[in-house]
């Protein structure tokens, strides 16, 4: 039986609304901090599709991001739930506990980095950009192993989840409700951007850089833009997944991180809508149920990744549909 | 007024001259075919134009020196490439073809579609899947949803069938009495060329050889230069 699509996704989405509700009825409520965790993944999986599914382009240090994110809402955090100033330069401030606020520094400061890694890294391609992307990974995550003011390679807690205006973020299916709220708009904003002009001809460029150039389109800023929307879309993912855990570490920046994103949208289906929802979801069930039986099951995703690449190039959204590509 | 100026162009790949001294010149709103047997050096003028290579010489387009400009800032300027081989962006559709390229201007999507119906009628439909003419025509239309105003055409009915190539032919003699873009054409169908070209310039071993009214393009030259 072959699934359409947009019946698939929407499929998706009430299963994700679905599961948290019969989690809050039947008093289940590690349910739903799997379901969070699966959606902040997806959300930070998303950010990685912009690069990897529409651009083409491997990066393979996205956990970069993520790791600015968590860090943005970690120190932040710290400095006002201690009530220490943090010095920024020309200014000093109390940090906040406010969500939004530390959503749009994650954001900001992820985009920022990824500017200037974009500027670097997508003078390069193919396996040279994926161990560029590395090296900054890399570079990042012993940063923050030596950085001892917010806990080295120990990282740092928070002792309370920040605050939302009219939520208790506390309450597990309050606080997934902002993860999975900001998840469907970062989805429609992609959707937007896959059909926009610029979606476009960031996917021309993917096909054929040189082409795009002779009708008048520039390649590397295309590319660059991109880069630094997917930077920060994952930084919020990271801030959000900090603020799941109440607890940042080096960990956030580590290439394993970087791997496992791209590893889920190749599960779910590189470039389609719901690709990193359906991987994430996958990944963090088989995190839970096979973790529990055994600490090797990796080896299970492994050979899950394996079928998928050999049998079903379109992931597991492509196998459902019976359509290997976005357009096919 | 001189819409595009060549003089003594140069250009080589790696160690290898391909061109020695391509002198051409285009006024808005005429059509000149570039001709020449193969290996000669259309292509690489062509891409010369298009600042895919690098070349010397005297490079102008409407006052603006084109040896200065990246290649897609060229095509910002008004140079619409519609390339040997088609090369349309295979994994987008029809529709996603053209918009991604479209600039502002006077060719939309519904003209595009007007000039080509088969276009309209299969928007939806992936590049990949169109057939070797209509892809032709979606580089064609590629082309013209930049708005240019020198549009380039390399090899644009090579391959195609007789009906096919009727409708391109149909469709630029539309493009030169309906609007005021140059167009530089290179094609191996002699007949057609001199039907809707006001110009020719002849290319042989990467120089300018011959250049003047299509008109004034005998059997003699044609034979001589062209081998047809």
């Amino acid at each position: 039986m072959r699934l359409d699509e947009k019946y698939l996704n929407g499929l998706m989405i009430a299963g994700l609304l679905a599961l948290p509700l019969w989690a809050v009825m039947a008093d289940q409520p590690f349910t739903i901090t799997l379901v969070t965790r699966a959606v902040i993944l997806a959300l930070a999986a998303v950010g990685l599709n912009i690069v990897l599914g529409i651009g083409g382009m491997v990066s393979f240090g996205h956990a970069v991001f993520f790791g600015i994110g968590g860090y943005a809402m970690g120190i932040l955090a710290f400095h006002a739930q201690t009530y220490t100033a943090l010095e920024l330069g020309l200014f000093t401030t109390d940090g906040t506990k406010f969500m939004p606020v530390i959503w749009l520094v994650a954001m900001i400061t992820s985009g920022l980095v990824a500017f200037f890694i974009g500027l670097l890294s997508l003078r390069t391609s193919g396996v040279y950009f994926i161990m560029i992307t590395l090296a900054f990974g890399q570079m990042f995550f012993y940063f923050a192993i030596s950085w001892a003011q917010y806990g080295g390679e120990d990282g740092l807690s928070i002792y309370v989840r920040n605050d939302f205006p009219g939520l208790n973020t506390l309450i597990p299916i309050q606080f997934y409700a902002i993860c999975f709220t900001l998840l469907c708009v970062v989805l429609f904003l992609f959707a937007r951007l896959q059909a926009s002009p610029f979606g476009l001809a960031l996917n021309a460029a993917r096909q054929a850089g040189t082409r795009v150039e002779t009708v008048g389109l520039n390649p590397m800023r295309l590319k660059l833009l991109a880069f630094v929307i997917s930077g920060a879309i994952t930084g919020l993912a990271g801030a959000l997944f900090a603020d799941l855990n109440r607890f940042v570490s080096p960990t956030m920046f580590s290439w394993q991180l970087s791997g496992e994103l791209i590893v889920l949208i190749i599960i779910g289906g590189v470039g389609r809508l719901m690709g990193p929802v359906i991987g994430a979801c996958v990944f963090v069930a088989l995190e839970h149920f096979l973790g529990e039986l055994t600490d090797f099951w990796h080896v299970y995703l492994g050979v899950i990744l394996l079928c998928i690449v050999l049998f079903g190039r379109g992931g597991l959204i492509g196998l459902l549909t019976g359509k290997e590509g976005a357009h096919v | 007024m001189t819409l595009l100026r060549i003089e003594n162009l140069s250009a080589s790949y790696g160690v290898s001259q391909a061109l020695f001294g391509v002198d051409l010149q285009m006024r808005q709103g005429e059509v000149t075919a570039l001709m020449g047997r193969n290996g000669m050096g259309k292509t690489t003028t062509v891409k010369a134009i298009c600042r895919t290579i690098r070349s010397e010489g005297t490079l102008v387009l409407d006052g603006q020196d084109l040896h200065v400009l990246a290649s897609h800032k060229v095509a910002r300027k008004g140079v619409g490439l519609v390339p040997e081989g088609r090369r349309c962006f295979a994994d987008l559709t029809v529709r996603e073809n053209l918009i991604a390229a479209a600039r502002p201007g006077d060719w939309t999507l519904r003209r595009v579609t007007e000039l080509f119906p088969r276009l309209g009628e299969r928007q939806g439909q992936r590049a990949a899947s169109l057939s070797g003419g209509e892809q032709q025509m979606l580089a064609i239309g590629r082309a013209l949803m930049t708005n240019p105003r020198l549009l380039i055409l390399d090899e644009a009915t090579e391959g195609l069938a007789p009906i096919v190539r009727q409708e391109i032919w149909a469709a630029l003699h539309r493009l030169k009495q309906e609007t005021n873009v140059a167009i530089l054409l290179i094609d191996k169908s002699l007949k057609e060329l001199a039907g809707v070209s006001d110009k020719a310039v002849i290319l042989e071993r990467g120089r300018t050889v011959w250049s003047g009214v299509m008109a004034d393009v005998t059997q003699d030259i044609s034979e001589r230069y062209v081998g047809v």
